[in-house]
């Protein structure tokens, strides 16, 4: 009995120096899963990325409900990870909770901006990049009609629209962009069959050129406009090779690096608010061997322009969450 | 010939109205069996899920789509079987059974995916035969210049995938069995009073055992309907809440087939509405948010259920395992 006890303890006390000593990273994704094909994947990637380079090991977690964020977040704290990155602006409320009780662990999350001295938080300008694939979109458009798919109906989502509704505009003050979000609920960034059927919908109202930012449902999305010869633009992971030659671009967030940063300065990461844009290489846009046929170098001049107008101050965007309302329908 | 933009979109709603409902019919008929012989199936979408897995990923290993629909009809038959051996043999909680089976179906597909294909529970996307082509029925083209009813033949009609002129065959055959045969009156029986049936010497178990079989069966199709027909590959949760959208079509329709043919078709057309007109503007009055329009399934079903059009009773024995008397 005591031998057993000794044995216990020994290995307790082990784990948890093994724990301390060691300070891995970790992240935790969002239920999209680290497989999305999208943002999760992006953060997947940066991780990678970290890992091949340095060499070092890190330890990920992909959520299965809502009710695993608070626990999965402390689990990785009380095991003595740091920084924890965690990516989705879902987080917010339970990191809130969870921050305050381990002040010694660093902490990351993406897309949303928590208030806390051991937070880092990491936003993007996802309106500048979605103004560029808008743009890119009226010029590839021949029915002067382009839709928009988001997931979930959040204001981060109508960023996106709002971005990209403003790149159509300024390159076609004619154009229509027929807008739909997926649903109400987390759910909407899983239905790839509902997305399909979005996409048919807007495609029967003349899009032909359709923008998806919703995660999984982007997916089905991607599908169905490929099935119909039609052209669409991917976000967050440059989604180009998915389907060659009906992928316009991809808008792309640059979800990896933000994760591999913040795994890079390890613990002694830099807590507050971290703005990444056009102009320090956080939000871009995707070209490669997949698309190179589909854009034509006067769409290429007319977004570079708009980019270098963008990052000069020139071209503002608007941005919905600075105001919740966007000036062009 | 050419059509007034609004005609287009006519049609265009009708032909999604379509596409939506097929996964509703295949679910609510499978339901419809299963209560009617007295066992609560909530369980429908948890059979649709692991059914769409195993029909993607049976097809992408065949390269069949139809051996694929097969691999999820056997799937879901397994389910179906686990139901019935918890709650007709063994006498359990019939809604806890069907709850314990949706999450099973949630969790061992994702399991299932990651361990074969490493892409976070999705199955690799299908293509060529290993996912369903629409087919065009004979003369589409040809009386697609008859006025009115010529595009509406080759546009709605015409041009859908195999498994939808399937859930729409079963309707009238599921009537034709539940309404005008033998076995169809012993099934909705031994909902109804499975002691008098037991007296007339017919067995309860075994009935209720083809029905819940039956379910296993329809839910199949339904599920290999998504990942096969409307999609092109399996994805986590994929089936989003559509087998409780069919028990709700079940309880609007009364647990009748025709009557659920209609409820799975209007709750189609809110689909395809909401999805092609966003925001309805009435007359420049106001205008009907599409949440509400999302919602209306739900709402028309409380509706029904509180007994204010119509009445929605039950099968009277639904829910209660069968206890010989000793």
């Amino acid at each position: 009995m005591t031998l057993m006890k000794k044995i216990l303890g020994a290995t307790a006390a082990l784990a948890l120096s093994a724990g301390a000593a060691l300070a891995d990273p970790a992240i935790i994704y969002d239920l999209g899963g680290k497989f999305d094909k999208s943002f999760n994947q992006a953060a997947h990637e940066g991780a990678e990325r970290w890992a091949k380079e340095t060499g070092g090991t890190y330890k990920d977690v992909e959520l299965q409900s809502e009710a695993q964020r608070e626990q999965a977040l402390r689990r990785f704290a009380e095991a003595g990870f740091n920084p924890v990155v965690m990516t989705g602006f879902a987080f917010a409320s339970s990191l809130e909770k969870v921050a305050p009780d381990y002040p010694d662990t660093k902490f990351a999350i993406i897309d949303m901006v928590v208030d806390q001295p051991n937070v880092r938080s990491v936003v993007f300008k996802e309106h500048e990049g979605s103004y560029l694939v808008g743009i890119m979109a009226a010029m590839a458009s021949k029915t002067g009609t382009v839709g928009f798919i988001g997931g979930m109906d959040i204001p981060l989502i109508r960023k996106f629209a709002c971005g990209y509704v403003q790149g159509v505009k300024a390159a076609n003050p004619n154009a229509t962009v027929i807008q739909n979000m997926t649903g109400t609920t987390p759910a909407a960034w899983n239905d790839p069959v509902k997305g399909a059927e979005l996409a048919k919908a807007q495609m029967a109202q003349g899009a032909d050129v359709i923008y998806a930012a919703a995660g999984g449902t982007g997916v089905g999305v991607l599908q169905a406009v490929a099935d119909a010869g039609k052209l669409a633009i991917g976000v967050d992971s440059n989604q180009n090779y998915l389907h060659p030659g009906n992928i316009l671009t991809s808008m792309l967030k640059r979800v990896d690096v933000a994760v591999y940063n913040a795994f890079k300065t390890g613990p002694e990461l830099e807590t507050g608010i971290h703005v990444l844009g056009l102009a320090d290489g956080g939000i871009d846009y995707a070209m490669d061997e997949y698309n190179k046929d589909l854009v034509t170098p006067e769409m290429l001049k007319a977004v570079e322009d708009a980019k270098a107008g963008i990052i000069s101050g020139e071209i503002e965007v608007h941005d919905y969450m600075s105001d919740n309302s966007c000036p062009v329908e | 010939m050419e059509h007034s933009q609004n005609f287009v979109l006519f049609l265009v709603t009708l032909n999604q109205m379509i596409t939506v409902s097929v996964v509703l019919i295949f679910a609510g008929l499978a339901g419809l069996f299963s209560e009617r012989s007295g066992i609560f199936d909530i369980g429908l979408e948890g059979k649709m899920l692991i059914s769409a897995f195993f029909a993607a990923a049976v097809s992408f290993a065949t390269g069949n789509v139809w051996i694929g629909v097969l691999g999820g009809i056997a799937a879901s038959m397994v389910f179906a079987l686990i139901h019935g051996i918890t709650s007709i043999t063994f006498r359990g909680n019939q809604l806890i059974s069907g709850v314990a089976l949706n999450f099973l179906a949630s969790g061992l597909t994702v399991v299932l995916g990651n361990a074969w294909y490493r892409k976070g529970g999705q199955t690799p996307t299908l293509s060529g035969d290993a996912r369903f082509s629409e087919i065009t029925l004979p003369f589409a083209d040809a009386l697609r210049d008859v006025p009115f009813l010529g595009p509406i033949y080759a546009e709605v009609i015409s041009g859908h995938k195999p498994l939808v002129y399937v859930a729409f065959a079963l309707v009238p055959l599921s009537w034709w069995l539940l309404y005008r045969t033998r076995f169809g009156l012993r099934l909705r029986a031994v909902g109804e009073n499975p002691a008098s049936v037991d007296t007339a010497g017919i067995s309860v178990i075994r009935l209720r055992f083809v029905a819940v079989l039956i379910a296993g069966v329809l839910c199949g199709l339904a599920g290999a309907y998504l990942s096969t027909s409307q999609g092109a590959a399996f994805g986590r949760e994929m089936t989003a809440g559509r087998g409780f959208i069919a028990l709700a079509a079940l309880i609007f329709a009364k647990w009748r087939p025709w009557y659920l043919l209609m409820a799975t078709l209007l709750f189609g057309l809110l689909e395809a509405i909401s999805n092609l007109f966003p925001n309805i503007d009435v007359f420049g009055l106001f205008t009907i948010p599409v949440q509400f329009t999302q919602a209306l399934p739900y709402i028309l079903t409380v509706v029904i259920l509180a007994g204010f059009v119509g009445k929605a009773i039950p099968p009277r024995a639904g829910g209660e395992p069968y206890v010989k008397e000793r």
